[in-house]
């Protein structure tokens, strides 16, 4: 066969183009996943309460999920995590990320609060230590405290079944 | 001598433009123009934070200006940002086992072509060398003599009934 290699080759070439097209380049890897996640005092929203450290929340399972009233993705995954949080108790962190906090606190009155505690990160310090480079991001922080997984972009259906319901091992309802 | 002048002027320019960025003197603002213009900004994947003008890129730029005037070296900088974004903010990645192929793929590449067409090139002329056997003189006598002797036999009966 004279054109064995060749067709080879193209087939290996498509083969790789196939792959590499179904991988999104703006979800960069973090290299924060099972490592300690980074620590930060930060007042909450409004100013209370004045200090909020991960180790409030030690020993549960929890979502740390990065937003802004001015993301538009945020209000994508909104109403998933508001489902999570009050349906199937799913203890969820807000960061507020480069917000000015009357205007988080106006996102949430509209559009309702899926947070147990909302932290503000007005410079975005805390975003800079844990890797954020845009809203929404949403870390699983295991019982140790360290991260087990990085959700990049808005929450979905598809990523809670399959990637966070398994490291919360919380039950489907019903 | 004029262009000494020229060079002297440009010299005097450039430390009022240097001058310009807040807290740092010339070696530490060469360094900072320099990291800044080897990491990746996240946002805009194909621009390094100084091109960039995304929030995430001036807040890197801030955080190597900060770091630079305290007096941390390059490569903790570097570290710095790697532990939170990955090898994916260096627009030099690290040669490892995970980017081997990024760093030798195109050399492999090349070396491949080469044999490649090394082999085409062979592969032509060998065809061509193989048609001009040497002629075998054995051959050419026999022939010659068959030939002979078959031209001798197709006469012989022509001219032997007129005799």
């Amino acid at each position: 066969m004279k054109y064995l290699v060749p067709i080879a080759v193209l087939l290996g070439l498509i083969a790789l183009f196939a792959v590499g097209l179904t991988r999104d380049p703006r979800e960069v890897p973090s290299p924060l996943v099972g490592k300690p996640a980074p620590a930060f005092a930060l007042p909450g929203l409004g100013g209370t309460p004045a200090r909020v450290t991960p180790a409030d929340w030690r020993g549960r399972t929890v979502l740390v999920n990065y937003f802004a009233s001015w993301c538009a993705g945020c209000r994508v995954e909104h109403p998933l995590l508001m489902q999570l949080a009050h349906e199937q108790g799913v203890e969820i962190i807000g960061l507020a990320y480069k917000d000015a906090d009357a205007d988080t606190q106006a996102w949430l009155d509209r559009h309702g609060n899926p947070y147990r505690s909302v932290i503000a990160d007005n410079a975005g310090s805390a975003g800079l230590d844990w890797g954020v480079y845009g809203v929404p991001e949403t870390f699983v922080v295991g019982p140790d405290g360290s991260i087990l997984f990085k959700q990049i972009g808005p929450m979905t259906p598809e990523a809670w079944e399959t990637k966070i319901r398994p490291l919360l091992g919380v039950r489907r309802e019903g | 001598m004029r262009r000494n002048y020229l060079a002297a002027l440009l010299l005097l320019l450039s430390s009022v433009v240097l001058a310009d960025v807040d807290g740092l003197d010339a070696q530490q603002e060469a360094r900072y123009q320099a990291l800044i213009a080897e990491l990746r900004c996240l946002v805009c994947q194909n621009q390094t934070i100084a091109e960039s003008n995304a929030p995430l890129a001036v807040d890197l730029r801030n955080q190597v200006k900060t770091q630079i005037v305290a007096g941390r070296s390059q490569a903790e900088i570097v570290g710095y940002l790697t532990e939170r974004y990955g090898d994916f903010v260096l627009y030099r990645p690290p040669f490892k086992a995970s980017t081997a192929l990024l760093w030798l793929g195109p050399f492999l590449l090349l070396l491949g072509g080469l044999v490649w067409a090394l082999r085409y090139v062979r592969g032509t002329r060998r065809p061509a060398a193989a048609t001009e056997k040497p002629v075998d003189p054995e051959a050419v006598q026999r022939l010659l003599a068959e030939t002979q002797a078959a031209l001798a036999a197709q006469d012989a009966p022509a001219r032997n009934p007129k005799e």
